[in-house]
């Protein structure tokens, strides 16, 4: 049941992307580059989220718990460490050169464009390596936060 | 619909819709018993374009660069970098930002920044 709920949710982000244009690497390096061919459409379709999300949370955590399982998994951390400002730089970086964030490059992976072939797998491989090495290093910073 | 989506995972399970968190975890180790949730959920990401041309009979158009090697670079760092600082655009720039956490407002800066300069050196000073 679960995994059909989240099928549904997935579909609905995913076409989110997809009619936003978020899942388009051109749009979104467009976006993204202030002196040249700035296109600001995808500023709204984030501020339109967030407005959303905004709202709605609020009303859902009214409630005592969610309607599968007990507990709201927030993410409780709130300090500003040196991961939570290295790990958006360097991902920041990776987006300027591919037009790629997450979401965009899992839907865009059925249809198969060598762009994306090289960029999914390549992501993958980079989550991989940032959990590993969170997880071995001396004193994990709770690698484990519940975002 | 992005927004909503994560608002409903939310009443569903109670957990934030960050796409790299819930792509990252379906590797292993494993540490909770979501990974059926987290499946579906990608599983709906990647079905998301075929669902829409069954629906719409329009083929999704997309232009992306065809530089595997450049694109092999920026998968790695979008994946080590937004696994890294615990989210990405959605779990922070959307879910982080909408419950005012200070913590996303940060990473979001931080990712917008390095992601517009990244654009204006790639662009204007190597020139594309």
């Amino acid at each position: 049941m679960s995994f059909l709920v989240n099928l549904a949710l997935g579909l609905l982000v995913g076409a989110g992307l997809v009619v936003s244009g978020m899942a388009d690497p051109a749009k979104v390096l467009n976006f993204l580059d202030l002196s040249g061919t700035w296109d600001p459409s995808l500023a709204f379709v984030m501020g339109g989220a967030v407005v959303v999300a905004f709202v709605g949370y609020r009303l859902v955590l009214r409630r005592e718990s969610p309607i599968v399982g007990t507990d709201f998994h927030l993410p409780a951390k709130s300090d500003i460490d040196a991961r939570v400002i290295a790990g958006p730089a360097i991902f920041g970086i990776g987006w300027g050169l591919g037009g790629f964030c997450p979401g965009p490059a899992l839907t865009a992976l059925g249809l198969g464009a060598v762009g994306t072939l090289a960029f999914a797998p390549a992501m993958l491989v980079g989550m991989g390596a940032a959990r590993f090495i969170g997880e071995t290093l001396p004193h994990p910073t709770a690698s484990q936060g519940s975002h | 619909m992005i927004g909503l989506s994560a608002v409903l995972l939310m009443l569903w399970e109670g957990r934030i819709a960050g796409i790299s968190g819930i792509a990252g975890r379906l590797l292993p180790p494993y540490r909770d018993s979501a990974f059926m949730s987290r499946f579906g959920f990608v599983a709906g990401l990647v079905a998301a374009p075929f669902t829409i041309l069954a629906l719409t009979g329009e083929v999704v158009a997309q232009t992306i660069s065809s530089n595997a090697t450049l694109m092999l670079v920026a998968g790695l760092l979008v994946g080590f970098g937004s696994v890294w600082g615990n989210g990405c655009t959605s779990g922070h720039g959307v879910c982080g930002l909408s419950r005012l956490s200070t913590r996303s407002l940060v990473a979001t800066g931080v990712f917008m920044a390095t992601a517009f300069a990244t654009v204006f050196v790639v662009r204007h000073l190597i020139g594309g």
